[in-house]
């Protein structure tokens, strides 16, 4: 058998740390302490039952739909903390924990093992995730609110499927009270998934690549992170190699900085040349482990 | 060298997460002393219906 490779470890390790409280699957609601106010850096619904931190998109949508409600009782709150809590991940290390602890990111590339025909997500489908950033996350929650001045989460409510499997299906099977509210929503939300699901088979993280608002703004920021991902072009021989196993299907040497890359460092690890590197605080790392698929 | 490859001397560039990672860290510390990590906690303690798919 082969041994677990380290980033796939650490993928689990987080998605355990990440929803530790398990007393809620017995008792069927959601973790209530007091760290759940702690943003995390990847895509874990904070109604999933042993969700122990914040989902930094749905805090962000909620300071939008909030913001004129807010200032409307004096209550001077921008989401300063969120945007704050984005931009400090991001201009350490970019879009890595996409890549090492994202609970959502590590079921997709699982669903991607299973053996169905594969295809490619076209390149302009990763225009998606901003468009979806753009207008769901900030501009909708911000600008259509009803009579008391409060917007809604449009994202969440709409589309994401973390949410539909991280915390609308437990918590149905889990809670009678719900299971006897859902809808016509929770059908058109879990049909969604199924289909992202379908399409995980299918293709590389396609939502990570074409749908995810997280991944989007984390990715705003791999050009200018301290992380850096460095191809020494002497070395590189365009062989594609890092590609064929690249997670989100880039070409490294083209532009180890892309803003679709999640610095899984699988390109460092298979490239026979050693032409893939990383820098950390600008000091270079050491040589990769041998590669284990 | 490629014409994708990153080459080393990028010193402008190098100050720019650093100008960022402090502009973040005073956004953070200021939507603390705003009180909006009780604000997120508020929210995150409570079942996210959107979230479900219920309302």
């Amino acid at each position: 058998m082969k041994p677990i490779p380290k980033r796939r470890r650490f993928q689990f390790l987080s998605l355990i740390a990440l929803n530790a409280y398990l007393p809620a699957w017995m008792k069927g609601e959601i973790y209530h302490g007091s760290l759940k106010g702690t943003c995390v850096p990847v895509l874990n619904c904070y109604s999933c039952p042993a969700a122990m931190g914040a989902c930094p998109i749905g805090a962000l949508q909620n300071s939008m739909a909030t913001l004129k409600f807010n200032l409307s009782i004096d209550r001077y709150q921008f989401g300063l903390y969120v945007l704050g809590f984005f931009g400090a991940v991001g201009s350490l290390v970019g879009r890595l924990p996409c890549g090492w602890a994202c609970p959502f990111g590590l079921l997709q590339e699982l669903m991607y093992k299973i053996r169905t025909p594969k295809i490619r997500i076209p390149r302009f489908l990763s225009m998606g995730k901003y468009l979806i950033l753009a207008v769901m996350v900030i501009l909708l929650p911000l600008l259509l609110l009803d009579d008391f001045g409060m917007g809604q989460t449009w994202f969440c409510k709409w589309i994401c499927p973390a949410g539909t499997l991280g915390a609308g299906v437990p918590l149905a099977i889990l809670d009678p009270a719900i299971r006897a509210r859902l809808g016509s929503l929770f059908a058109w939300k879990l049909s969604l998934a199924v289909i992202f699901l379908i399409l995980m088979t299918l293709s590389k993280r396609p939502f990570c690549r074409a749908v995810c608002p997280l991944g989007a703004i984390l990715g705003l920021f791999n050009r200018t992170s301290l992380w850096r991902m460095q191809v020494d072009g002497n070395k590189c021989t365009r062989c594609n190699l890092c590609q064929a196993h690249c997670p989100v299907d880039i070409r490294v040497y083209e532009s180890p900085n892309s803003p679709e890359c999640v610095r899984c460092l699988k390109c460092r690890d298979v490239c026979p040349y050693g032409a893939v590197e990383y820098r950390f605080l600008n000091k270079k790392r050491p040589e990769p482990e041998p590669y284990e698929a | 060298m490629n014409p994708g490859c990153s080459g080393r001397g990028e010193p402008m560039k190098r100050k720019a997460p650093w100008v960022l990672l402090a502009i973040s860290l005073a956004l953070f510390t200021a939507g603390l002393a705003m009180g909006e990590y009780g604000t997120v906690l508020e929210k995150a303690v409570s079942v996210c219906l959107s979230c479900i798919g219920i309302g």
